[in-house]
């Protein structure tokens, strides 16, 4: 906004102006153009994915809509009442929250072992570790799921939970390592030299240093395995995620109750995502402090 | 820091280094390191980047194993233990101060950790705060602090153990010139006061001058000479430790034997070492020449007075050479001096070996 206002009165001020040609303005247009369209590409279907959610059942197939939510719960209601949601919504918290603890349980040493300890093969290492990312889940769901039969692993939430801490482990990987790097190795030797062991050290020093990153770090994990669909519809049958619960319901069922389950899907990986969006920056490499 | 943590003061802390040689892959940091450093004693350890000092402080605090050798601290082997069971303290170049925690608890962190009561460990972080000057520090962040008062918690965090030994990693290289001027004299009084034995690594010469009681100067990953700072100052054992210390530092010119015990050097007679017979290196501090009718002769290239004293290069036949003269000469570049140098200051090194010849 400020490089509009800005641009305007400097040529008429300023004795030798520096030449504001029309191409550096019109550039400043498409920019903010850009900037305001995406923006729109990601907040209005969310907005009417809120406006039709907290609309009367009735309201959600007429048309014009109203741009202001009438703030009925009639959608939500019939949403929790319908046969087996909330079992699939209690699937998808035990999975999203066995994905999040195994890949911090997993995850986190590996950062470490990353950040502190030079070893053959690291570099090698860190591209693996990348890789797992590189095959398409419909391409290992087959094999995965004559596996999982085989184990009694198929249609279980810790067979899926294992299936998304694989997805979400990379990530995790990646955000501990950039958090056990921007901590000093000489906190730790202080520590040492001042009576800790290596484990006394790390509680004493590192861990309350990284705890809100490895905080992030794990509902990010919860994000991914709770977002995350096609695994859940391939591997599981009764026990449902919400997720494939939705998708396998989407034919049928009315317009109202896939807003309405939209809506519970994306507000709480959103309020995460927001949460630990700082983290996630750290972890690409962007500046951020 | 043994037990009960309270210092002894009739124990020894003295340390021995026996042999001591680190290589990392191929690289020889260390070469057979042989050192004894006194109970009490302030041992500074001076040489260039990449020499090794860091390298042999970290293998006495622990934080490093060496290749091989053995190090003693007290009369107990020490290098297969953990650096917490060793006795020292250390400060770090960075400090370490911990962010998360206060100026008190980082003071009594160690104090913590073994197990003392919590009035023991209140007065000893009082006690230690007042010597550093941090009293009213003792509720803040580390984030909070200067560079200077973050290094006197460091001091402060490594004096609360009292440990046998102190071992300190350019404790004051990140502080501004003027601060490590005022840090230096501080941590001398202090240290003398706490009756502990010191290592301390520095590139500064004149930290070096001016804290130890003994220079540990290192090249290469070896250890050239160890000796009070006015003996490797007056007396180098090698041509290394006569360039290294000293600003400027000395003077090198070619002898050729000229008789027994005269040497010719730049045109002139010089009385000299009377074994030797291949062609010496004659070597004399800058301060220890004076302009006089009978000398070295020399012309004047650049003259730099710095108020004290006049900084003059000259060139002594085909050499440069450096004298510090007295700041009332009228000298310009062009003119031709004799430069005498005082006999008893000049000292003799053999090209060959680069040691000092009697």
């Amino acid at each position: 906004m400020t490089h509009a206002s800005m641009a305007a009165p400097a040529p008429k001020t300023e004795p030798n102006p520096t030449p504001v040609t029309p191409v550096r303005n019109s550039g400043r247009y498409l920019y903010a153009a850009t900037v305001i369209l995406l923006c729109a590409w990601v907040l209005v279907p969310l907005y009417f994915l809120l406006v039709n959610t907290l609309s009367s059942p009735e309201q959600v197939s007429t048309f014009p809509k109203s741009f202001i939510p009438e703030f009925d719960l009639g959608s939500l209601q019939f949403f929790a009442g319908f046969q087996g949601i909330l079992n699939a919504l209690k699937n998808s918290i035990i999975v999203a929250s066995m994905t999040m603890v195994m890949s911090i349980l997993f995850g986190a040493p590996a950062g470490y072992a990353l950040s502190r300890f030079e070893f053959r093969g690291k570099e090698t290492f860190r591209v693996l570790i990348l890789l797992t990312r590189a095959f398409p889940l419909p391409l290992l769901a087959l094999p995965l799921a004559v596996l999982f039969i085989r184990t009694g692993l198929d249609d279980t939430t810790f067979g899926l939970a294992l299936v998304h801490t694989t997805l979400a482990l990379p990530f995790a990987v990646l955000i501990t390592f950039s958090l056990f790097s921007g901590i000093p190795v000489e906190l730790e030797e202080a520590a040492w030299t001042l009576g800790c062991t290596r484990f006394t050290a790390f509680t004493k020093v590192v861990l309350p240093l990284i705890l809100p990153g490895i905080t992030a770090s794990a509902i990010f994990a919860f994000v991914i395995s709770w977002n995350e669909v096609f695994a859940a519809a391939v591997l599981t049958i009764e026990n449902r995620t919400l997720t494939a619960f939705l998708l396998q319901t989407l034919g049928e069922a009315p317009l109202h109750l896939k807003f309405a389950g939209g809506f519970i899907l994306v507000v709480p990986a959103l309020i995460f995502i927001f949460a630990v969006r700082k983290y996630l920056f750290s972890m690409w490499g962007i500046a951020n402090r | 820091m043994r037990g009960d943590l309270q210092k002894d003061t009739n124990d020894m802390a003295e340390i021995q280094i026996k042999n001591v040689a680190k290589t990392f892959g191929a690289y020889q940091a260390l070469h057979s390191i042989d050192l004894a450093i006194a109970d009490q004693e302030f041992m500074v350890l001076l040489g260039a980047s990449g020499c090794g000092k860091t390298t042999l402080l970290r293998i006495i605090a622990g934080l490093e194993t060496a290749s091989i050798g053995e190090v003693w601290i007290g009369g107990r082997r020490v290098d297969h233990l953990a650096p917490k069971d060793r006795g020292i303290a250390m400060v770090f170049q960075n400090y370490a101060v911990f962010p998360h925690l206060t100026v008190f608890e980082n003071i009594g962190f160690g104090l913590r950790m073994a197990k003392m009561p919590n009035d023991e460990v209140k007065r000893r972080v009082e006690r230690t705060a007042s010597l550093m000057h941090i009293e009213q520090l003792l509720k803040r962040y580390s984030g909070e602090l200067s560079g200077g008062q973050r290094q006197r918690v460091a001091v402060a965090r490594a004096l609360a153990m009292e440990p046998d030994v102190i071992l300190m990693d350019e404790p004051l290289s990140n502080l501004d010139a003027l601060l490590r001027l005022e840090m230096r004299a501080e941590l001398k009084g202090v240290l003398a006061e706490s009756k502990t034995t010191a290592i301390y690594v520095t590139h500064d010469q004149v930290e070096a001058m001016s804290l130890a009681d003994r220079i540990s100067v290192m090249h290469q990953g070896r250890i050239i000479q160890a000796a009070s700072p006015i003996e490797v100052y007056r007396n180098p054992a090698a041509q290394f430790v006569a360039g290294f210390l000293g600003n400027p530092p000395m003077n090198f010119l070619r002898a050729e034997k000229a008789g027994d015990g005269k040497w010719n050097v730049a045109g002139e007679t010089v009385d000299g070492p009377r074994g030797a017979e291949a062609p010496l290196q004659f070597a004399i501090r800058p301060e220890d020449m004076q302009i006089a009718d009978q000398g070295l002769p020399a012309q004047v290239r650049l003259v730099e007075p710095l108020g004290a004293h006049l900084l003059v290069t000259c060139d002594v036949d085909g050499t440069m050479l450096r004298a510090v003269l007295d700041s009332d000469l009228s000298l310009k570049a062009g003119d031709h001096i004799k430069l005498a140098p005082q006999p008893d200051r000049v000292r003799w090194f053999d090209p060959e070996t680069t040691k000092a010849v009697a």
